[in-house]
């Protein structure tokens, strides 16, 4: 039988969020973010937000735009700008706290989340700054004895870190195709964690790109590609190029002229102001068509 | 030290940069059938020229979701190709998404070559902020993959701009874990962790040498030609011990040579490293 149709907008999500929460956002760096969704939040009277990321221009848009209290993060970058700058200045004045983990640890939080477990071990941190700048951060000692190779000691009973379970409260994430129920297509090379996000969250939303009838979502790639299923998804928005002005292949690549003129806002509050009034203060409709006369 | 030895002439003039091209090639030397995993420009080249010529088993990163296997030494793909030809010149061998390489290096069978923003006599490196962690002077990249890659398997790094700004005495913060790290662990924990190698653009480093509680510690291995002793030791911030028999980074060989022109036809790797 076919599933329920979700069917909704950026700003019915929106409205479905409050401040304080915790939000997963799917992507990587400058790829595949649900960007819509993060323009809509940019619009919203949110705040005070936790965000969780492998962070790109959706993590430093929301540091600018003052939604955020803290950021959990592998790394904030805009990939082909390595510093993602206003998430860099948001740290050099000190207006967001941050914890910044290995990006593996970021991995096994979500996937503890995802499966229930308060925490995943692992060796990824250990005798590094991550555990003293992040002091909450545990470790945990294992039950069985590790042995040595040619050691006949009885062995060792590790620490490891315990990473803690990153229980969202919401997660958004960019796909290339949903069906109306939420069951989603990742196009390009790597499905990156969205399927993780959107399992260890609360109520999780899908942007996509089309939404098409649930017998062609097979055709699109091989059945590898249907990775998130409707079971774990709360929302489906129809968002065409709504991952600009991060990649979203093969549909299309990073808008890097765009990327350059955010990243220049960071220069000085003129800069943002002026960005914010012609790309930001604008619905998204309004967003796609300013972008539309960019380009051509 | 088969990398400290007399070069076979070459005809073509060898740059500074191609001798760091060999140094980082000869890093990975012996890894046999691991994924040798180099980051930035130089550590690329000298990656694929160890892979096109002695080598030749290593497992290449494509830089994104796949591993290639060229299927011989002239296949192995230059860098920094325009995406459409990056996509065309890969012989994909295996679908290595980012869970994938978390696996993979969890497992232990890699070597990476890392940048490092400051690095110190022990291999502790620091890439996440410049002044106090908690609000930085200047943030930089965060840990990104740095601790885990240097407690689950070998871990080298490339300095670019070798000064006392680079090589400290303490890191500001510690990414990828250094030898005194990994020493108060102990044994079990820190039993995957190798920092091999540090390569400037004036010298080699390795940590074959001991501290006096018994740790590895910061070795000059070779200098560069054209580089003199104190050249190095004035730009070089921590304590390094210097062996009676320094020798100098070798130059590449004819075929060498020719693997670095082809593998970097750009030529990025001179504005990485000018000629001094």
């Amino acid at each position: 039988m076919p599933g329920p149709d979700k069917r909704c907008t950026e700003d019915e999500v929106v409205a479905e969020l409050s401040s304080g929460m915790t939000l997963g956002i799917g992507g990587w760096g400058s790829r595949r973010k649900p960007m819509s969704l993060i323009r809509a939040i940019l619009r919203s009277d949110l705040t005070d937000l936790t965000i969780v990321s492998y962070g790109g221009p959706d993590v430093g848009l929301l540091c600018r735009s003052g939604k955020v209290r803290k950021v959990i993060s592998g790394f904030v970058s805009l990939d082909s700008i390595p510093l993602e700058p206003h998430y860099q200045a948001a740290r050099q004045n000190g207006s967001i706290q941050a914890a910044e983990w290995d990006e593996g640890m970021l991995l096994l939080g979500l996937q503890a989340a995802a499966w229930r477990v308060p925490f995943l071990p692992t060796r990824a941190g250990l005798g590094s700054d991550v555990m003293k700048n992040m002091p909450d951060l545990r470790t945990v000692t294992s039950p069985y004895a590790t042995v040595l190779p040619g050691q006949n000691d009885g062995g060792e009973f590790e620490e490891l870190l315990a990473v803690p379970a990153l229980e969202l409260d919401a997660a958004l994430v960019h796909q290339n195709a949903a069906d109306v129920s939420g069951n989603s297509v990742w196009l390009g090379e790597d499905p990156f964690m969205d399927d993780l996000f959107v399992r260890a969250a609360q109520r999780s939303y899908v942007s996509t790109e089309r939404i098409l009838p649930t017998t062609e979502l097979a055709g699109l790639g091989d059945i590898a590609h249907l990775k998130i299923s409707r079971m774990d998804v709360t929302g489906v928005i129809e968002a065409p190029h709504g991952a600009h002005f991060t990649e979203c292949l093969p549909d299309y690549s990073r808008d890097e002229a765009f990327q350059k003129r955010y990243a220049a806002t960071a220069k000085s509050d003129e800069a943002w102001d002026e960005f914010r009034v012609e790309f930001l203060d604008i619905d998204e409709a309004g967003y796609q068509a300013k972008v539309k006369e960019l380009q051509v | 030290m088969s990398d400290v030895s007399t070069p076979t002439p070459s005809s073509t003039a060898v740059t500074r940069a191609d001798i760091c091209a060999v140094a980082i090639a000869e890093a990975f030397r012996g890894d046999g059938e691991r994924l040798c995993n180099p980051i930035g420009n130089l550590p690329l080249i000298g990656g694929r020229l160890a892979a096109a010529t002695f080598e030749p088993y290593l497992a290449l990163t494509d830089g994104f979701y796949t591993l290639m296997d060229p299927q011989s030494p002239d296949e192995v793909p230059p860098i920094a190709l325009p995406e459409a030809e990056r996509v065309a010149q890969r012989t994909v061998a295996h679908w290595n998404p980012y869970r994938e390489m978390f696996g993979l290096l969890w497992q232990g069978k890699r070597h990476v070559m890392m940048g490092a923003t400051q690095i110190d006599q022990y291999g502790n490196q620091n890439i996440a902020a410049i002044g106090d962690w908690a609000q930085p002077r200047r943030q930089l990249l965060g840990f990104r993959g740095a601790p885990g890659n240097t407690i689950n398997h070998t871990t080298s790094y490339w300095v670019p701009n070798h000064s006392p700004r680079v090589f400290v005495p303490a890191v500001d913060v510690v990414c990828g874990i250094g030898y005194d790290r990994a020493h108060a662990l102990g044994p079990v924990a820190s039993r995957f962790h190798e920092v091999r190698r540090v390569v400037s653009n004036l010298a080699v480093f390795d940590f074959e040498a001991l501290d006096a509680e018994g740790v590895p510690t910061m070795r000059l291995r070779s200098l560069h030609p054209g580089v003199t002793l104190e050249e190095v030791l004035e730009a070089t911030g921590c304590d390094v011990v210097v062996p009676a028999d320094l020798g100098e980074s070798r130059a590449p060989t004819e075929q060498e040579l020719a693997q670095i022109h082809r593998l970097d036809p750009r030529s990025l790797r001179l504005s990485e490293v000018p000629e001094p």
